[in-house]
């Protein structure tokens, strides 16, 4: 398992670079066939048996959301645009890593005992707020950093409570390190299967818009951090998913109408095999999926995922059963459950 | 002294729960001092003697508390609810990982209601307290077994270095001023002074200078160099008061400073190329000062200040510089009081 490497890598939307190239790494040698193509999706290909052979796609997303620098001030402070959907009330106090060296920089907050009442009230806009990475002026910020740079947040990977894990973005290198297991497992289909990590998620999965397209697979299965509300201060009616509660199942979101006979065969197996499995109650959110299933004249599609509570915060936490539960049901699945 | 800031900014020891980090500052204290000694306030007291007993004593003083939140509630559920420790900004708290302080130490991040589950309106919101709370991945029969309404809990967030000497930490304020009181007293080493030198780490500030009231009281100094933070210079600081970190220690004035410690203050510090700023305060100056000063039947008080961006945050920045500027300035100044300033500071203001 890659997942704690994995979750360290920065790879924000649009810099997946180093993401790549770990993965590459990891499977170059278990795969028969590996193309990358211009925005920077990594297609690997494991042949099938027997002949007339169909197509299925296996799809995580490399990408996660962060920062881009977007302007260095004559103080010497950072401003930055957000990469991806993040609520600003999380960006606040907080460390980040700048560009390719990893410069550390700090998001503060105007101390407590200088706001007005009206700024205690108020969430900040993510335009009110800025990096030090403690440049004394302008000149000396842009010794260490670029516009353009991209940041993340700190990321430290820690197991705690009962089988939680708590890191940056597991949406979604839990399916990245699930697509590695299916890399390196020595199981031969009986149809040529394509495991395909993208790009660029998180700003409108644009990566996978032009990988189906390739591919023009017959079915495809997106593996994925979902959103998960079983936490304090909402009801259980307003819960999508549950941590510990299984592989997630969508059903349908902003994105995607979910093929039913897939998404069913999918649930059966899970079942037949005692491996949990839990439909995602709430139609927001939206993945690859999004992009695949009307691609290529369509492709049938299904969205296994991990359950992540505070997800595109820089603390987003799993629950491992959950994990392997998706690895299981999704191993299981391509080994029997499969009738294309 | 990075080493030092962040050993000591990544420990516990919020306010009335300094149990957590005073051994360690009595360890450190322990170079410089004859003896050390554990009040009944929970501050630590450092003794350096000197050769006449009857010498008066001088006291340099720092908090060693933070800020940080107790758990309040154990939910069905498993999550914790809390209450501040300390001006605590909610604003800090959305996706901030704490140690809640049970039977052991346990991992756990402050959650809250999804962005996509809330309102327009409430989007919009600064989040509340009391809408938080700290999931430590346990179900309440779990989190019962280890955690108990009360317990403290402080924020997780590691101490690093940034650009230029600048530095980063969650409890800056005022564990830099305790630092920089050990840089002091290093400078000092092996010097002979005509009075006893207390220092006073002191509990509970950040709830009301409670600590600092007791161990003053029970040193009875005449006069007292006490050490704490001032705002760092931001875009959205202003400029009122407002010091930029790596331009020197912060010297205050007004009524709650003794002005011929003051004048003292800056002699010494133009005298030795020390680098600093002035400050005024028509009043109380926030810091243990206000509270020492009117310790006993009094004491002559100043304030040294180390320059802090985003006070009260996970991220609280300084200039490891002006904490090395703040320590230069105390123990020079040390060197140059002769008794006869002491019956100034009684006599005269």
């Amino acid at each position: 398992m890659y997942l704690e490497a994995l979750t360290k890598i920065p790879g924000v939307s649009g810099d997946e670079g180093m993401v790549r190239d770990f993965i590459l790494e990891q499977i170059k040698d278990d795969v028969d066939e590996i193309i990358q193509d211009s925005i920077g999706n990594l297609l690997c290909l494991k042949k099938g048996i027997g002949e007339n052979k169909k197509k299925v796609l296996v799809a995580a997303h490399m990408d996660e959301v962060g920062l881009i620098i977007s302007k260095i001030g004559d103080d010497g402070f950072l401003k930055f645009k957000s990469v991806g959907s993040i609520d600003p009330r999380v960006m606040i106090s907080k460390k980040v890593f700048i560009g390719k060296e990893n410069i550390p920089g700090v998001i503060g907050a105007k101390a407590i005992h200088l706001q007005k009442k009206s700024e205690r009230d108020s969430v900040p806009k993510e335009s009110d707020l800025y990096i030090d990475i403690g440049a004394q002026d302008k000149e000396s910020a842009e010794a260490l950093v670029e516009i353009g740079d991209y940041a993340v947040f700190d990321g430290a990977f820690v197991e705690f409570g009962n089988g939680f894990v708590k890191a940056k973005a597991l949406d979604d290198r839990v399916g990245c390190d699930i697509l590695i297991s299916l890399a390196k497992s020595k199981t031969a289909y009986p149809f040529d299967l394509y495991l395909a990590f993208t790009v660029q998620e998180e700003v409108g999965t644009r990566g996978a818009r032009l990988l189906a397209n390739r591919i023009c697979p017959d079915i495809a299965i997106v593996l994925e951090g979902t959103t998960c509300s079983d936490v304090a201060g909402c009801e259980e009616r307003e819960y999508s998913t549950k941590a510990g509660g299984g592989a997630a199942l969508s059903i349908i979101d902003r994105g995607t109408y979910y093929n039913k006979e897939l998404v069913q065969a999918l649930y059966e197996t899970a079942k037949r095999h005692e491996i949990p499995v839990q439909y995602k109650k709430t139609a927001t959110g939206g993945n690859d999926a999004a992009a695949i299933h009307v691609s290529a004249g369509g492709v049938k599609v299904a969205a296994v995922s991990v359950p992540a509570r505070y997800i595109h915060s820089p603390s987003s936490v799993i629950h491992m059963s959950d994990y392997q539960a998706v690895l299981d049901l999704v191993q299981t699945f391509l080994q029997e459950g499969i009738t294309l | 002294m990075i080493n030092l800031l962040k050993t000591l900014s990544d420990m516990g020891g919020i306010s009335g729960f300094e149990g957590a980090v005073a051994p360690k500052i009595g360890e450190l204290l322990k170079a410089y001092c004859d003896d050390i000694t554990v009040d009944k306030g929970g501050n630590v007291v450092g003794m350096i003697y000197a050769e006449k007993k009857d010498a008066p004593t001088v006291m340099i003083e720092a908090h060693m508390d933070g800020i940080g939140l107790m758990v309040k509630e154990i939910t069905d559920r498993g999550f914790l609810t809390f209450v501040p420790i300390g001006g605590i900004d909610p604003r800090i708290l959305p996706s901030c990982e704490v140690v809640v302080c049970g039977k052991k130490e346990l991992y756990g991040v402050i959650g809250a209601k999804p962005p996509h589950l809330q309102s327009a309106d409430d989007r919009k919101k600064a989040p509340k307290m009391e809408d938080m709370a700290i999931d430590i991945g346990m179900t309440k029969e779990e989190a019962m077994q280890v955690v108990s309404v009360g317990d403290m809990v402080y924020f997780k967030t590691e101490a690093m270095e940034l650009a230029n000497g600048l530095f980063s930490g969650k409890y800056l304020d005022d564990r830099a001023g305790v630092v920089s009181l050990l840089h002091c007293l290093e400078q000092l080493k092996g010097k002979k002074l005509p009075f006893h030198l207390a220092v006073l780490c002191a509990a509970q500030e950040e709830v009301g200078l409670r600590g600092a009231v007791m161990g003053t009281y029970n040193i009875a100094p005449t006069v007292a160099f006490v050490v704490d933070v001032c705002h760092g210079n931001t875009p959205d600081s202003g400029s009122d008061s407002i010091f930029k970190p790596g331009s020197g220690t912060v010297l205050s004035l007004g009524p709650n400073i003794h002005p011929g410690l003051s004048f003292l203050a800056k002699k010494v510090a133009e005298e030795k190329e020390i680098p600093f700023s002035v400050d005024v305060d028509g009043g109380d100056t926030g810091t243990d000062a206000w509270a020492v000063q009117v310790s006993g039947t009094g004491v002559a008080t100043l304030l040294l200040s180390i320059p802090l961006r985003y006070m009260h945050t996970t991220v609280e920045t300084l200039s490891i510089d002006d904490v090395k500027a703040t320590g230069n300035l105390l123990a020079e100044m040390l060197l140059t009081i002769k008794p006869e300033d002491y019956e100034i500071c009684i006599l005269k203001r």
